[in-house]
C-alpha cells in the first residue's frame, strides 16, 4: 500500500500516468500501424504467404500509369480546395463578424449543417443531381438555359468540377468558423486604433485581420492540404465507386482502396499509402517553414 | 485513507474509460464506414456490369434486386430451419440468395432428419460483403460457414485456395454430369480444385422488343433471320428508317462500364483475353478490335447509342428501355428479372432471340456473370456444409426452385427440355415473355462458349470500363491505340 501510495503521490510519476492512456493509444493505433505500413510496403501479402520482396512495390509504382493519374488528380484537386476554401470562408467569417449582416446565427448554420450530413448521402444525391440522363438536375438546369445536356461525370473538367462543388458544399461552413473563432481572438482595441489612425476597411482587413489570422490561416492550409490529398469518399460516392471514366475521379486513396482493398494487394496498398504520406508530410513542412510556424516555438 | 484510495481508484476508472473511449472511438467509425459501404450497393450494381469480373463493385448480376430488397427489409438476417441442428453462417449480397437456402435446408431437413441444419443467412451490400469476407480470410476467423461470392471477385477469394476454402470436388461429384462443365471450371482454383457452385450459366441472349418492331411494320420472322451482325445492323437501320430517324431513338446502346459485348465477340472467336488459366492475358484480339470498330461506327451512324451510366442493367439502363429509346440489346438470361422486377409494364412485349454472329457457324452466346458459392475452411462442419450446399444449387429440387423464384438458367442441362420444367405456364419469366426463355437456350446449348475469369480479369475489366471502352466510344479514340494502352497497363500486372 505504501509503495502504492507512494506511486501516485510522486510527482515524477504521476504526470505520466495522466499522459499514459494517451501515449498507449497513439502507439496502438498510430505508430504500430504506420510502422507495420512501412514493413508490409516492401512485401507481397498473399493469401498463401507473405513475401519479402524489396523495393519492387515502389518500383511498380513508378511505372504505374494509373497511379500517376491518381496522384495528379489528387493534386489538383488539393491545390483547387486551397484556392477556394481558404479565400471564400475567411471572406465569410468576416461578413459574420461585420455589422453588415443580419440573423447571423441562421447564416452559420445554413453553411455549417452540410458539414453535419453523411457524405454518403450527400455524395449520392449529388451524383443524381449531375447524371448524365436528361431528367438529372444539373441536365434540367442547362436544357432550360438553352445549353443541352451534358455528361457531367464523364468529362473531366465538369467531374472535377462536381467533386469541388461537393468540397464547397460540404467545407466552407467548417472553415468559417476556424476564422470567425481566429476572428474572436482579434483585440477589437487593435480596430479602434486603426480608426483613429483613418483606416479605411479594405486597410484593416489587409493590415490588421490577415495578419492576426495567420495562426488559424496556417492551421487551415495544413489541414486542407491533407486533407485535399486524402480526399476519397466525396469521389467514391459521386462515382459509385472507386472506378470513374478515364479515372477522372481517381484519387490517392482511391487507388490505396482499389489496390490494398478489394484487390487485397495490402503490400501494393501500403506502399502507395507511404507515397501518399511522404507527399503529404514534404508539402506540408516546406509550407510550415515557409510560413514561419516550424521552429517559432524554440526561438 | 479513504480519499486516497478514492482517487487511485478514479484514475484507474480515468485510465479505463479513457482507454475504452478508444475502443469505443473505433467502434463508433465503423457504423460510418458501414454506412458508406451500404451506400454504395446501390453503386455496385450501378457499377459495371457483374460480366466481366468486374473488381470495381461490378453490378454483380443480381444486385440490383438487392437494392429494392434492402429497402424494404431493415434487418438482412434471417434463421431457417432446425435449432437443434448443426448452425452455420451464410453471407450473400442478394437477399432472395439467402431465402433460396432458407427454402432448401427446410427440405433438406425433411429429407435428413439425423443431420439437421439450422442456417442465418446475413445480406451485406456487395462491395461490404466481398471486403468483409476477404477480412475475415485474412484475419483466419470471423468467416461464414457459406458465402456467396460474386464471380467478379472470385479471383480474389479464390487465392486463398484451400488455406481459406473447402474444395468441392467429392461434394459435387454426384451432380457433375449434367452440369455445364465450363461453369464449374470457371470457380476452380489454381490448384485445380472447384471451389465455388454455380447458380447459373448466365448465357447471352439477344432481348427483342417485339411491340416496338412491329408497330415499325417489323415481323418476328425479320427477327429470327438475322443471322450476322451485319443482318442486325441492317435490320436496326430498317427499323429506324420505318420510324423516321428520331435523334432520340436508337436500334440499340454499346456499354462503356461492362464488357458483355467484348466477351460476345471473344467468344464467337474462340477467344479469350485471359489467356485462360494459368495463361498470358492479351487484350489486343481480332475479336475485341471487330466488335469495337464495329460498334465504334454504330455510334457514329447513331444506328446505337452509348448506355446511359454506361450499361443496361442500371436504373438509367430500365428508364432507356421503357422509353423505347432502345429497341434491342444482349444480355445474358439472368436479365429477365430485372424485366419482371423493374419494367413490369413491358410484360408481352419482348422477345428472346440468339445473338447474331461475325461468321455464320461461329458460337452465339457466352456465359456472363455468376455468383459461385463457397464453404471456408473455418466452416463448423466442412462436410456437412459442402454437401449441403451441392444438394442446393445442383440437385433437381435446387434448381426447380432457381428458376422459379431466382430466374437463372440453370447449369443442369438435362432440365432445359424437361417439358414440365421449361414450359411451366406458372413461372413468371414463361408468362412475361413471347417465347419460351429455355427453348432459346436449349437451341444454343452447344453454341455457349466460355471467358474465363482469372486472377487478371479484375485489372482487364477495370482498365476497359475505365478507360478503353470510353475512349473510343465516347472520345473517338482509335481502337488500335486504345487496346495497346490497356494492354500496357495489363502487362504491368503479369
Amino acid at each position: 500500500m505504501n509503495k502504492f501510495k507512494k506511486f501516485f503521490y510522486s510527482q515524477k510519476a504521476a504526470p505520466y500516468v495522466f499522459v499514459l492512456p494517451f501515449i498507449i493509444s497513439f502507439l496502438l493505433f498510430w505508430i504500430y500501424p504506420l510502422c507495420s505500413t512501412i514493413t508490409m510496403s516492401f512485401q507481397d501479402i498473399k493469401p498463401t504467404g507473405t513475401e519479402w520482396v524489396g523495393i519492387s512495390n515502389f518500383q511498380k509504382l513508378l511505372k504505374d500509369k494509373i497511379f500517376h493519374t491518381a496522384i495528379k488528380n489528387s493534386f489538383q484537386y488539393m491545390v483547387l480546395t486551397l484556392v477556394l476554401l481558404i479565400p471564400f470562408p475567411m471572406f465569410f467569417a468576416v461578413l459574420m463578424d461585420s455589422r453588415l449582416v443580419k440573423a447571423k446565427g441562421f447564416w452559420k448554420a445554413c453553411l455549417y449543417v452540410p458539414a453535419l450530413t453523411s457524405v454518403v448521402i450527400s455524395g449520392t444525391l449529388f451524383r443524381l443531381m449531375f447524371s448524365e440522363y436528361p431528367t438529372g438536375q444539373m441536365n434540367v438546369i442547362t436544357t432550360a438555359l438553352g445549353l443541352g445536356t451534358f455528361k457531367w461525370l464523364k468529362m473531366k473538367a465538369t467531374g472535377l468540377g462536381a467533386l469541388l462543388l461537393v468540397a464547397c458544399w460540404r467545407w466552407t461552413g467548417v472553415n468559417m468558423l476556424y476564422f470567425i473563432s481566429g476572428l474572436k481572438a482579434i483585440d477589437t482595441a487593435m480596430y479602434e486604433a486603426a480608426d483613429i489612425d483613418g483606416a479605411t476597411a479594405w486597410q484593416k482587413f489587409r493590415y490588421v485581420t490577415i495578419p492576426l489570422l495567420k495562426p488559424t490561416t496556417v492551421y487551415v492550409l495544413t489541414i486542407s492540404v491533407y486533407a485535399g490529398l486524402a480526399m476519397f469518399m466525396e469521389s467514391y460516392m459521386l462515382w459509385a465507386g472507386p472506378d470513374s471514366p478515364n479515372n477522372i475521379g481517381l484519387t490517392i486513396v482511391g487507388y490505396l482502396y482499389k489496390r490494398g482493398i478489394t484487390k487485397n494487394q495490402l503490400g501494393y496498398g501500403s506502399a502507395v499509402g507511404i507515397v501518399l504520406l511522404v507527399i503529404a508530410l514534404a508539402i506540408n513542412i516546406v509550407q510550415l517553414v515557409v510560413n514561419g510556424t516550424l521552429g517559432k516555438e524554440e526561438k | 485513507m479513504k480519499k486516497k484510495v478514492l482517487a487511485t481508484l478514479m484514475t484507474a476508472a480515468m485510465l479505463a474509460t479513457t482507454l475504452v473511449g478508444c475502443g469505443g472511438g473505433d467502434a463508433g467509425s465503423a457504423p460510418a464506414a458501414d454506412g458508406g459501404a451500404a451506400e454504395e450497393a446501390p453503386a455496385a450494381d450501378a457499377g459495371s456490369d457483374d460480366a466481366a469480373a468486374a473488381d470495381d463493385g461490378a453490378a454483380a448480376e443480381e444486385a440490383p434486386a438487392e437494392d429494392a430488397a434492402a429497402a424494404e427489409e431493415e434487418i438482412p438476417t434471417a434463421t431457417f430451419g432446425d435449432p437443434n441442428g448443426t448452425h452455420m453462417e451464410m453471407w450473400t449480397f442478394v437477399e432472395i440468395h439467402g431465402q433460396h437456402y432458407g427454402n432448401m435446408v427446410e427440405k433438406w431437413n425433411e429429407q435428413n432428419p439425423d443431420r439437421t441444419i439450422e442456417i442465418t443467412c446475413t445480406t451485406y451490400p456487395y462491395a461490404d460483403m466481398h471486403t468483409k469476407l476477404l477480412t475475415s480470410l485474412n484475419a483466419g476467423t470471423g468467416a461464414p460457414d457459406i458465402c456467396d461470392v460474386e464471380i467478379g471477385q472470385f479471383p480474389n477469394v479464390v487465392a486463398g485456395l484451400d488455406t481459406w476454402l473447402v474444395p468441392q470436388n467429392d461434394a459435387a461429384a454426384p451432380y457433375l454430369d449434367t452440369m455445364v462443365p465450363a461453369r464449374m471450371a470457371v470457380y476452380s482454383g489454381s490448384d485445380g480444385n472447384n471451389y465455388g457452385i454455380p447458380y447459373h450459366v448466365g448465357a447471352t441472349v439477344m432481348y427483342y422488343n417485339m411491340a416496338a418492331l412491329e408497330e415499325a411494320g417489323l415481323s418476328q420472322a425479320d427477327v429470327d433471320a438475322v443471322v450476322t451482325w451485319d443482318d442486325y445492323a441492317a435490320l436496326g437501320q430498317k427499323y429506324l428508317d420505318a420510324i423516321g430517324n428520331p435523334e432520340d431513338k436508337h436500334w440499340t446502346s454499346v456499354d462503356t462500364a461492362g464488357c458483355d459485348w467484348l466477351w460476345i465477340a471473344m467468344a464467337e472467336y474462340g477467344e479469350d483475353w485471359t489467356g485462360g488459366m494459368g495463361g498470358t492475358a492479351n487484350v489486343q484480339l481480332d475479336s475485341v478490335k471487330k466488335m469495337l470498330t464495329m460498334q465504334q461506327e454504330w455510334v457514329n451512324s447513331g444506328l446505337a447509342m452509348v448506355s446511359p451510366d454506361g450499361h443496361v442493367d442500371l436504373e438509367a439502363g430500365f428508364q432507356n428501355i421503357l422509353d423505347h429509346n432502345i429497341v434491342s440489346f444482349p444480355k445474358a438470361m439472368w436479365y429477365m428479372s430485372r424485366f419482371t422486377n423493374y419494367m413490369p409494364e413491358e410484360k408481352g412485349n419482348w422477345y428472346i432471340a440468339k445473338c447474331p454472329v461475325f461468321e455464320a457457324g461461329q458460337k452465339c452466346s457466352v456465359g456472363i456473370g455468376g455468383t459461385g458459392t463457397v464453404v471456408t475452411q473455418q466452416a463448423v462442419d466442412k462436410d456437412l456444409a459442402s454437401e449441403f450446399l451441392c444438394w442446393a444449387k445442383m440437385s433437381e429440387e435446387g434448381e426447380q426452385l432457381i428458376w422459379d423464384n431466382l430466374g437463372f438458367d440453370v447449369c443442369n442441362t438435362v432440365l432445359w427440355n424437361d417439358d414440365a420444367f421449361a414450359h411451366d405456364e406458372n413461372n413468371q419469366y414463361n408468362q412475361f415473355f413471347r417465347n419460351f426463355p429455355y427453348d432459346v437456350l436449349y437451341g444454343i446449348k452447344d453454341d455457349i462458349g466460355t471467358v474465363y475469369t482469372t486472377s487478371i480479369s479484375p485489372t482487364i475489366n477495370e482498365q476497359m470500363c475505365n478507360v478503353t471502352l470510353n475512349d473510343v466510344l465516347e472520345n473517338g479514340v482509335d481502337v488500335e491505340e486504345a487496346l495497346q494502352a490497356a494492354q500496357d497497363v495489363v502487362d504491368l500486372e503479369q
